[in-house]
């Protein structure tokens, strides 16, 4: 496991030397004239690989998932999605939102191939691949159901295979397991992870849970609140090739739990 | 309705209100009241009437006109109002103020202005349903979750897509509460307009058969409006019923 504290020079040296699918440079976001969301973020995200965004809230980490989406203007700074500058949502983005965001009028199947269904793919083609992905997530013979007859975990894995299903380099989830219990939240986790083996995706996660961030992550980045600023980057460095039980039982993962929940304690009142 | 744990349906008080008055009528207790079955027979006879037939397709035709005419400018307002601040704070005191207020004291303006004939009618639809089918597409509009629209902008909506995609299904639900609301007030309005206005169609037959004492045909002629607005209130509540699902369950 490696901190890296922060300061500019570790974003400047690694910009050389790593692949970065999202570059975040000198974001500020200021809401009206007196909230100050976010101070000059710089930040990388190495291509193909899980980023979680860590913090307590009001420490901007939603506002900044936003901003790369496009869904939100920064006061300043700019974001390189593949070295171009974000101007609004795009397709090499998908998000996965955290109440879901499904058509409620619609089958799941319909949900799932709706990213494609904007974009004028003709239905055959759209269909087949939603139902590719239907099964992906695991809900296979669902797809003639609305979204009220689902729980919300399988609320959730419509939502995110609606973001899979348009070929989008990135992946924008935000807090995804958060409206969903426990158990279903474990069980997610795990799947998402060897979805994700397969995939070849990046991905940019919210999160406010440590676990879920240590579990999930291969860079996590700390931001402290009011205004939200980097207050560390943290790589664990857990080996991938152990079952997800051993995973919650290794060391590594562990202290790195603890070592995080010290940093935030101090941010709580 | 239950009584002695029996259960009647709801029709029952219907006949027994309908017993009533064919008692009263038969007593011949009020001129103004004939026996029901009598009313009922001329009903039949009404409804082959030329005369009937003729103000009766007249009235139809202008309230179709006059809803379609509601229904585009309502859920258009109402749309204007739920996306733009402004559009907003200029339209939605003259909805507020329309929506509320009693138009039937405008019908005779609206006589002087649009003439006798069918432009009135039409005019009187659309004064009395329009406002309210606006400010329930605004409380759809409101209503609806910004996720959604965060959702389909995220995913490449443009704002046509976004609009005809995402929000219309969205307010649906509202959208056609008002709808209904709009059609039992502009049935309320193209009744008391023709009665003021009373030289076009329904309107002329019901002072006819008031001013000659024709009660039979008066009470038919009611008993038919009646109808009539009861079947197009339940074709509206039907389509409710069909979005009503998701109407509950919007998350």
């Amino acid at each position: 496991m490696s901190t890296l504290s922060m300061a500019a020079a570790p974003v400047q040296a690694d910009t050389k030397a790593q692949d970065n699918i999202v570059e975040v440079r000198d974001i500020t976001k200021f809401y009206g004239s007196d909230i100050h969301a976010l101070s000059s973020i710089n930040l990388d995200f190495p291509r193909g690989q899980m980023t979680t965004l860590l913090g307590p809230s009001g420490c901007g980490k939603t506002t900044l998932l936003k901003i790369i989406a496009g869904l939100l203007e920064p006061t300043d700074g700019q974001v390189l999605v593949n070295g171009k500058q974000v101007t609004g949502p795009g397709p090499e983005r998908a998000f996965v939102f955290q109440d879901f965001a499904l058509l409620p009028w619609a089958t799941v199947l319909r949900n799932v191939g709706f990213g494609m269904e904007l974009t004028g793919k003709p239905k055959a083609e759209r269909e087949a691949k939603a139902r590719h992905y239907i099964n992906e997530v695991g809900l296979s013979g669902f797809e003639d159901k609305y979204p009220h007859e689902l729980s919300g975990g399988m609320r959730q894995r419509v939502g995110l295979a609606r973001a899979m299903a348009v070929d989008a380099d990135v992946l924008l989830m935000d807090e995804p397991f958060s409206a969903v219990d426990e158990q279903t939240r474990r069980k997610f986790q795990e799947d998402l992870l060897s979805l994700l083996a397969n995939e070849k995706k990046s991905v940019i996660f919210v999160t406010h849970s440590i676990e879920e961030a240590v579990y999930v992550s291969d860079q996590i980045v700390l931001l402290s609140p009011r205004p939200g600023r980097i207050h560390s980057i943290i790589r664990p460095e857990i080996s991938r090739e152990i079952s997800p039980e051993d995973i919650r039982r290794d060391k590594t993962y562990l202290d790195t739990i603890e070592e995080i929940w010290s940093d935030l304690k101090k941010y709580l009142e | 309705m239950d009584v002695f744990g029996i259960r009647i349906p709801p029709v029952f008080s219907l006949l027994i209100w309908i017993t009533l008055w064919e008692i009263a009528g038969q007593l011949e207790l009020a001129f103004i009241l004939p026996p029901f079955s009598a009313v009922i027979l001329e009903l039949f006879q009404l409804i082959t009437r030329a005369d009937f037939q003729s103000a009766a397709w007249l009235t139809f035709q202008s309230f179709v006109i006059g809803m379609t005419i509601s229904i585009v400018a309502g859920i258009t307002i109402g749309f204007l109002m739920g996306s733009s601040r402004m559009a907003n704070s200029i339209l939605g005191m003259w909805v507020n103020i329309f929506a509320s207020a009693p138009l039937s004291s405008l019908v005779p303006v609206l006589m002087l202005l649009f003439g006798l004939g069918q432009t009135t009618i039409v005019v009187t639809v659309v004064l009395f349903s329009t406002w309210i089918i606006a400010l329930d597409t605004y409380a759809g509009v409101n209503h609806i979750s910004g996720s959604l629209s965060e959702m389909g902008k995220s995913f490449g909506a443009s704002r046509r897509q976004l609009l005809t995609k995402v929000l219309f299904w969205a307010a649906l639900p509202e959208i056609l509460a008002g709808v209904r609301m709009g059609l039992i007030r502009a049935v309320k309005g193209i009744v008391i307009g023709q009665l003021l206005v009373s030289v076009v169609a329904l309107g002329r037959l019901f002072r006819t058969f008031s001013d000659n004492f024709q009660f039979e045909e008066f009470w038919a002629l009611t008993i038919v409006l009646f109808i009539f607005a009861l079947l197009f209130s339940s074709a509206i509540g039907w389509l409710e019923q069909k979005v009503e699902y998701y109407a509950n369950t919007r998350f």
